[in-house]
C-alpha cells in the first residue's frame, strides 16, 4: 500500500452517495488516494465527475439530508475526521483544513461586508490579536485586492469577479491551513484575471507550504501549479501520476483524450481532439468500466469487471485492464 | 439610501390620493343616493333640497371633488349619519380595540410562525416540521369564521373556560387572537421554512462552515438574514390588508368593539361616511406598512441600500 507516515491527507475507499427521490446516487465511489505535506495535486476531471462531492467529503459538510458519507476512512494527520464529533470538525475547518468553493460570486454572503466575511476564521477559531479590522486589511492585501482600507468595508456585490475570488482565497487562507482545496479557482474568471489568480496562489503556496488539492478540468491550469495529478471518471479514480509522467505516458485511455483534448500552441485548432460520447449517467452506471462506452479500446472484459488499481510504478496508479498488473 | 427612502414616501403619498380619489367618485357615483339613503322615510323633498345644499351635492362634480380633497387633507371626512359626530372621530374611538387585538395577534403569529418555520427548516421532518406542516395546511384551508364558531362552542359555551364576547380581561383575547392569527401563522411558516430551507443550501452558508463558522451562527446570521427578505415583505406587507379582512369577520362574531365591527354596523345602517373614512383609514396603514417593510429593506440589503 502506498501509505506512508509524511502523509497529510488519505482517502482509503471512501465512497459518498445521495439519497434521492429517483434513487441513489454514487457520487464517490470507493475513491483512495493521498496528499503529501507541502504537495500541490491536481483532481481533474469531466463536469459532474465528483471532484467537489470529494472535497465536500473531506470537508465532512457532504450536502445535507440527502448525501452521506457511507463507507470509508479520510485520514488526516493520521486521525480519521469520520470519527470526529462535529465540534472537532468545526474547529478544524477554517484553521487546518479549508476550501475555496467553485463560484466566487455566491459563495458570499451579500448581505455582509466582506471585511466582517473575512474576519470569521479569526474571529470563530480565537485568533484575533489586535484589531480585527485591521487583520482583514492585512488579508486583503496578501491576496493584492488594491486598497483594502476601504475596499474590507464594501459588499460583496461591490466586488468584481476577480477581486471576489482573490476575497475568497483569503478567507481560504486566513489561518495558514495545512491543507487548502480550491475547486475551480480560476474557471469563473477570465484569462488574464485566472493568470493572476493562479500566480498568486503559486506565491501562497511557496510562503505557507500548505498542501493544495486543486480543482479543475482544464490540463493547462494543472501544468502549471501541480506536482502531481489524479484523473477522476464518474465518481472513481481512474489514474494517479507525477505530472510529467503524466503528460508523457499516459496510461489510462481516459487521460489520453484529456491530454490530446488540450490546445497546444502552434497546432492548428481543427485537429483539436475531444473524447466522444458524454460520461455515462450516475443513475445507470455502466457493470464494469465506466469509460467502456466511450473507450476505443475496450475488450468484452471491459464491459463486464470493472478494473481493479494497477501501480505502474512508485508513484503511478491507473485503473485499466489494459494494464492487468501482476 | 436618502433617495431611495424619498421615492418610496413619494410613491406611497401618491398611493393615498389615488385612493382618496378611487373612493370619492365610487361613493358618488354610486348607485345610492346619499341624500335619500339619509333621509327619514317621511321627509318631504324640502329636506331633500336642504339636504342636498349642506352637503354641496348641488355643486359641479369637480367643484365636489375639490372640496372633497381639501377637506380630507384637514382630516374631514363628513359625519356620520347615526351618531351625528365626524366620521373620523367616530372612527378613531373605536380604534384602539382593534389596534390591540392587533398586536397581540401579529406578535403571536410572528413569533410562533417564525420559530416553527426556523426549527421546521434546520431539522426538516421532525416532529416539529410534522407538526407545523399538518397546522399550515390547516391554518390556510379553514375559514376563520368557521373556526371562530367552532371555539365560542367549544370553549365558551361546553366548557366555559372562556369568554365569548366582548373584551376586557386577557382572557377575552385568546380566542379572537387565535383565530385572527390562524392564517398568518400559516403563512409566515410555510414562508419562512421555504425560505430558510433555500439560505441553508446555498453556497455562502457552506462557505461559513468552511470557515468554521459555529452552527447556531450560521443558522440567525448568515442563512436567517437573508431568509428574513422574503418573510418581512409577507410578515408587513400582506399583513395589514390580511388582518383588515380576518378583523372584520373576527371581531362581528366575537362581539369586539373595534373598528371591524364598527363598518358591519355603519354598512348595514347605510352610515357611509364612516365606511367612506374606514377605507381610507385602513389603506392608510397598509401603504404605511409597505413603506416600513421597504424601510426594513434598505437596512438589511446593501444593495437596496446603495442603489
Ligand atoms: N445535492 C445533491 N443532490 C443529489 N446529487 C448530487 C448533489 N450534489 C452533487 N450530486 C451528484 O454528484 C455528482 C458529482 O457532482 P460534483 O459537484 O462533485 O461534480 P464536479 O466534478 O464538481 O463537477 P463540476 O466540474 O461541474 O463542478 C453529480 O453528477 C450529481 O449527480
Ligand atoms: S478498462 Fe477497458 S474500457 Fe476501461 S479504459 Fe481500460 S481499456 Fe478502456
Ligand atoms: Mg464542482
Amino acid at each position: 500500500m502506498h501509505s506512508n507516515q509524511d502523509n497529510l491527507l488519505e482517502l482509503q475507499d471512501v465512497t459518498t452517495t445521495f439519497f434521492t427521490k429517483q434513487g441513489e446516487v454514487r457520487a464517490v465511489d470507493g475513491v483512495s488516494f493521498s496528499v503529501g505535506k507541502g504537495e500541490v495535486v491536481g483532481l481533474v476531471g469531466e463536469s459532474g465527475c465528483g471532484k467537489s462531492v470529494t472535497s465536500l467529503s473531506i470537508m465532512r459538510l457532504v450536502p445535507q439530508p440527502a448525501g452521506k458519507i457511507v463507507s470509508g476512512r479520510i485520514l488526516f494527520k493520521n486521525e480519521d475526521l469520520m470519527e470526529k464529533t462535529a465540534e472537532e470538525m468545526r474547529q478544524l475547518r477554517g484553521d487546518r483544513i479549508s476550501m475555496i468553493l467553485q463560484d466566487p460570486m455566491v459563495a458570499m454572503n451579500q448581505l455582509l461586508t466582506v471585511g466582517k466575511q473575512l474576519g470569521e476564521p479569526y474571529k470563530f477559531h480565537d485568533k484575533v490579536r489586535g484589531s480585527l479590522r485591521e487583520m482583514c486589511i492585512r488579508l486583503l492585501e496578501k491576496v493584492k485586492v488594491p486598497a483594502p482600507e476601504s475596499r474590507v468595508d464594501d459588499y460583496p456585490f461591490q466586488f468584481s469577479g476577480g477581486m471576489s475570488q482573490r476575497a475568497l482565497i483569503a478567507m481560504g487562507i486566513a489561518n495558514n491551513p495545512d491543507l487548502l482545496i480550491a475547486d475551480e479557482p480560476t474557471t469563473a474568471l477570465d484569462v488574464t484575471i485566472a493568470a493572476q489568480v493562479l500566480k498568486l496562489m503559486k506565491e501562497i503556496q511557496r510562503e505557507t507550504d500548505a498542501s493544495i488539492i486543486l480543482i479543475t478540468h482544464d490540463l493547462a491550469t494543472v501544468a502549471q501549479i501541480c506536482t502531481r495529478v489524479i484523473v477522476m471518471y464518474a465518481g472513481r479514480i481512474v489514474e494517479t501520476a507525477p505530472i510529467k509522467i503524466f503528460y508523457k505516458n499516459p496510461a489510462h485511455p481516459y487521460s489520453v483524450g484529456l491530454i490530446r483534448s488540450v490546445p497546444v500552441l502552434g497546432q492548428p485548432v481543427d485537429r483539436l481532439f475531444s473524447i466522444s460520447g458524454q460520461p455515462p449517467s450516475l443513475f445507470a452506471m455502466p457493470k464494469g468500466c465506466r469509460f467502456a462506452p466511450r473507450c476505443n479500446k475496450a475488450e468484452k472484459k471491459c464491459f463486464k469487471h470493472y478494473p481493479p488499481e494497477t501501480w505502474l510504478d512508485e508513484n503511478h496508479s491507473v485503473a485499466c485492464w489494459l494494464y492487468p498488473g501482476d | 439610501m436618502q433617495g431611495y427612502i424619498v421615492k418610496r414616501i413619494l410613491i406611497a403619498a401618491f398611493t393615498v390620493f389615488t385612493v382618496l380619489t378611487v373612493v370619492f367618485f365610487v361613493f358618488r357615483l354610486g348607485p345610492a343616493d346619499p341624500v335619500m339613503v339619509m333621509l327619514p322615510p317621511n321627509a318631504t323633498p324640502q329636506d331633500a333640497e336642504n339636504l342636498t345644499k349642506k352637503f354641496g351635492l348641488d355643486k359641479p362634480l369637480m367643484v365636489q371633488y375639490g372640496n372633497y380633497l381639501k377637506n380630507a387633507f384637514r382630516g374631514d371626512f363628513g359625519s356620520s349619519f347615526r351618531f351625528d359626530e365626524p366620521a373620523l372621530r367616530v372612527l378613531l374611538m373605536r380604534f384602539p380595540a382593534t389596534l390591540k387585538l392587533g398586536l397581540v395577534t401579529f406578535i403571536l403569529s410572528v413569533t410562533v410562525g417564525l420559530s416553527i418555520g426556523l426549527i421546521s427548516a434546520v431539522k426538516p421532518d421532525s416532529i416539529i416540521d410534522r407538526i407545523g406542516r399538518l397546522f399550515a395546511l390547516a391554518g390556510m384551508s379553514l375559514p376563520s369564521f368557521w373556526v371562530g364558531i367552532m371555539l365560542i362552542l367549544f370553549f365558551g359555551v361546553t366548557l366555559r373556560w372562556l369568554p365569548i364576547a366582548g373584551r376586557g380581561t386577557p382572557l377575552h383575547y385568546i380566542m379572537p387572537a387565535f383565530c385572527m392569527s390562524l392564517y398568518p401563522i400559516a403563512l409566515i411558516t410555510r414562508l419562512s421554512r421555504s425560505s430558510m430551507l433555500d439560505a441553508l443550501k446555498s453556497d455562502y452558508v457552506v462557505m461559513a462552515r468552511i470557515k468554521g463558522v459555529p452552527e447556531f451562527y450560521v443558522i440567525l446570521v448568515h442563512a436567517f438574514k437573508n431568509a428574513s427578505i422574503p418573510v418581512i415583505t409577507v410578515i408587513f406587507g400582506i399583513f395589514g390588508a390580511l388582518m383588515v379582512g380576518s378583523a372584520v369577520v373576527v371581531e362581528y362574531i366575537f362581539s369586539w368593539p373595534g373598528i371591524g365591527r364598527l363598518v358591519m354596523e355603519s354598512f348595514f345602517a347605510r352610515d357611509y361616511p364612516v365606511v367612506q373614512v374606514f377605507v381610507i383609514v385602513v389603506t392608510c396603514m397598509v401603504v404605511t406598512l409597505n413603506l416600513i417593510v421597504d424601510i426594513i429593506y434598505a437596512y438589511i440589503d446593501p444593495r437596496i441600500r446603495y442603489q
